[in-house]
């Protein structure tokens, strides 16, 4: 039985715009097999758990969901490795535990005065942190470097712990979680227009991404069409911070190999970048700047106009970079064949975004709705930081072509349809600089939210990470890390 | 040809931006008073900024990165990220204060050495922000240390960050 057909199966349950089926346990359990279905998240609510596939073939999501009465479900991560983390998180988050997986906690790091908190009956607990354990290494001459949870720049706190001999690493764990705000309980049994400002801030550099998949969630769930003007706004706004992204990118990972002059440069014309953002949204990062219904401001002719010359820059500026980029020996030393992801944990993990891409997975959010052709999708192969490099290069080039195409014929018509109180379930993929943003929620009679959940691309990048890193340099571990660049808290939550 | 280069580089604009707007006096003098209450000692028209992420989204980061970029030259205010709490005379902390990160922070303060300023940058930093009341979060950085001065904002604009940062300079020299 193919694993579309042990969905299909089970009892469908109406989600919008791609349907949800209830399985027991024993069928989920066979969804643990590798198959053609790649795992996009994992979550819970009280009592149940939901897994999101993607058909590669047919580009269609498809959701599966299992209930967990005595708070057990068989664990998927035994043939998924992918699954491993969500798997932690469910059982800190939802008290549901996957039989057969990893036992470690993953964000609930003892600290928190309740067990469960989105469980059906969160049980109080006195704070006791428990020393985190990590995966034991033998063999002559290894040691231990641990780092952090803060690390030496302006960055996110997490802790990597790496097992090195000599100079080289044999393995690297993570553990992240420091971030947890517990957004998603602070987003429980409000109208959408009210949790979008959390939406908003689950990742700051993906605001307008994470923003976007909730408001179209939200929206599929009521079946509220926005017009066209908002749907246009939107997507400039969802290329622009691709772009903003992508060239803070090229320059960081740059400077981790001591060239520095792409950093600045990139930097220059990004800040021009989000000084026209703010002089057309009002907010150089364009937070708040859509919500579920529509926009938040329309985008005036000089609100354009501004964009234009920021984008103009870019696009004089970006050959300059590539031209620095590949006209120099050491710089290409560092990045050619550093940080390579084998093809086997490529198809294991199945990562989206970047990372995917650069490693020849043909996979972009944007297909299923059809904001990308399927012959426009950029592709990679090397899997190393160069790949990495390039494919964000190329993906820049190519939001300023479609931003030009979109800031011309931007329709007219009002900026927002009305979201209604109606109940519903409804799920959205959304493409941003790090992959594809997923968003799902259910809304009760009265259109307040009764579970809800938001699942960054890093999900599959972090463990990825972790693999890629074997066998190189520790010197070489920033610049491998900054070229996936994961979110800490898009993971976080 | 050297001539139309020369040229070029007399009439462009430099990259940079102009200085900040001076600080009001009153701010001024109010950070100079709690300085001196604080520590008799001077630090000169230098600081060393450690940023800590006590639970943030990002968006902070984001900003404060752009601060270091050629438009903003932040060193030129005297001011310089580092990598260590032991060297530095401020502790820029983001975000709200995550249960999971506060004992973090706490111990990078006691790394710090004396005098130190705390200063509480973005709205999460200031209060907690939209995350206050969350069994994760304790609140703002002020739930676990004294704070010297906030820049509030979602984030913060880095003119506005270099602003706060410039008052500090101005009160200590
Ligand atoms: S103040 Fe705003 S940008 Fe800064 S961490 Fe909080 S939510 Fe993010």
């Amino acid at each position: 039985m193919s694993a579309r057909a042990i969905i299909e199966s089970g009892r469908p349950v109406g989600c919008v715009p791609w349907p949800r089926y209830l399985l027991d346990a024993s069928r989920w359990a066979q969804l643990a097999s590798p198959s053609d279905l790649a795992l996009l998240g994992l979550w819970g609510e009280a009592g149940m758990a939901h897994a999101a596939f993607l058909d590669e073939a047919r580009m269609q999501v498809l959701l599966a969901s299992v209930a967990a009465p005595e708070g057990h479900i068989p664990a998927l991560s035994q043939g998924r490795p992918g699954a491993a983390l969500f798997e932690r998180m469910l059982r800190d988050l939802y008290a549901i535990e996957a039989e057969g997986g990893d036992p470690r906690g993953w964000l609930d790091h003892g600290r928190w005065p309740v067990l469960g908190p989105l469980s059906a009956h969160p049980t109080r607990h006195a704070p006791d942190p428990t020393p985190m354990e990590f995966l034991p290494v033998a063999g002559e001459g290894v040691h231990v470097i641990p780092v952090g949870p803060i690390h030496a720049g302006v960055i996110e706190p997490g802790h990597f712990r790496f097992h090195v001999q000599g100079e080289i690493i044999v393995r690297l764990e993570l553990r992240l979680g420091y971030t947890h705000k517990g957004l998603l309980t602070l987003m429980q049994g409000k109208s959408p227009r009210a949790a979008a400002r959390f939406a908003a801030r689950l990742s700051g550099d993906s605001t307008v991404a994470h923003g976007l998949a909730f408001a179209r969630a939200a929206e599929a769930a009521q079946g509220v069409e926005i017009p066209p003007r908002a749907a246009a706004i939107r997507a400039a706004m969802l290329e622009l911070e691709r772009l903003h992204n992508h060239l803070n990118d090229l320059g960081f990972i740059a400077n981790d190999a001591a060239f520095a002059v792409i950093h600045a440069r990139a930097g220059l014309v990004r800040e021009e970048l989000l000084r026209a953002q703010f002089a057309a949204f009002g907010h150089r990062l364009m937070m708040d700047g859509l919500q579920p219904g529509g926009v938040a401001q329309d985008l005036t002719p000089e609100g354009v106009a501004a964009l234009r010359v920021a984008l103009a820059a870019i696009e004089a500026e970006l050959p300059v970079l590539l031209g620095y980029y590949e006209s120099h020996a050491s710089l290409q030393d560092r990045v050619l064949g550093t940080g390579t992801m084998s093809a086997d944990l490529v198809a294991a993990f199945a990562p989206g975004g970047v990372v995917g891409r650069a490693a020849g997975r043909a996979f972009d959010a944007r297909l299923l709705t059809g904001e990308l052709a399927p012959e426009a999708l950029i592709l990679q192969s090397g899997a190393d930081v160069d790949a990495r490099w390039r494919q964000r290069y190329a993906e820049a080039l190519q939001s300023i072509a479609f931003l030009a195409a979109l800031l011309a014929r931007l329709p007219e018509g009002p900026l927002t349809t009305p979201m209604t109180q109606r109940g519903g379930e409804g799920i959205a993929l959304v493409e941003g600089f790090r992959g594809e943003c997923l968003a799902w929620m259910r809304l009760d009679d009265g259109g307040l939210i009764e579970a809800c959940f938001l699942r960054d691309p890093s999900w599959l990048h972090w463990p990825l990470l972790e693999a890629a890193v074997i066998g190189n340099i520790v010197a070489d571990f920033p610049l491998i890390n900054k070229s996936i660049n994961g979110s800490y808290s898009g993971v976080d939550l | 040809m050297l001539w139309p280069r020369l040229v070029r580089n007399l009439v462009s604009r430099p990259l940079t931006d102009p200085a900040p707007p001076p600080v009001a006096p009153e701010i001024i003098a109010e950070l100079r008073a709690r300085l001196e209450e604080a520590s008799q000692a001077r630090l000169g028209r230098s600081l060393a900024i450690r940023h800590m992420d006590s639970g943030s989204c990002n968006g902070c980061e984001l900003e404060i990165n752009a601060l270091q970029n050629v438009a903003h030259d932040l060193e030129r205010f005297g001011l310089r990220f580092v990598a260590s709490p032991r060297h530095a005379d401020i502790l820029l902390v983001t975000g709200p204060l995550s249960r999971n990160m506060a004992e973090a922070l706490l111990r990078a303060r006691a790394a710090t050495p004396e005098p130190v300023w705390v200063v509480a940058l973005g709205d999460c930093a200031v209060d907690g922000g939209i995350f206050k009341g969350s069994y994760a979060v304790l609140g703002g950085v002020d739930a676990a240390l004294p704070v010297d001065l906030v820049i509030p904002g979602c984030p913060p604009s880095p003119t506005q960050i270099l602003e706060g940062l410039v008052a500090l300079i101005e009160a200590n020299a």
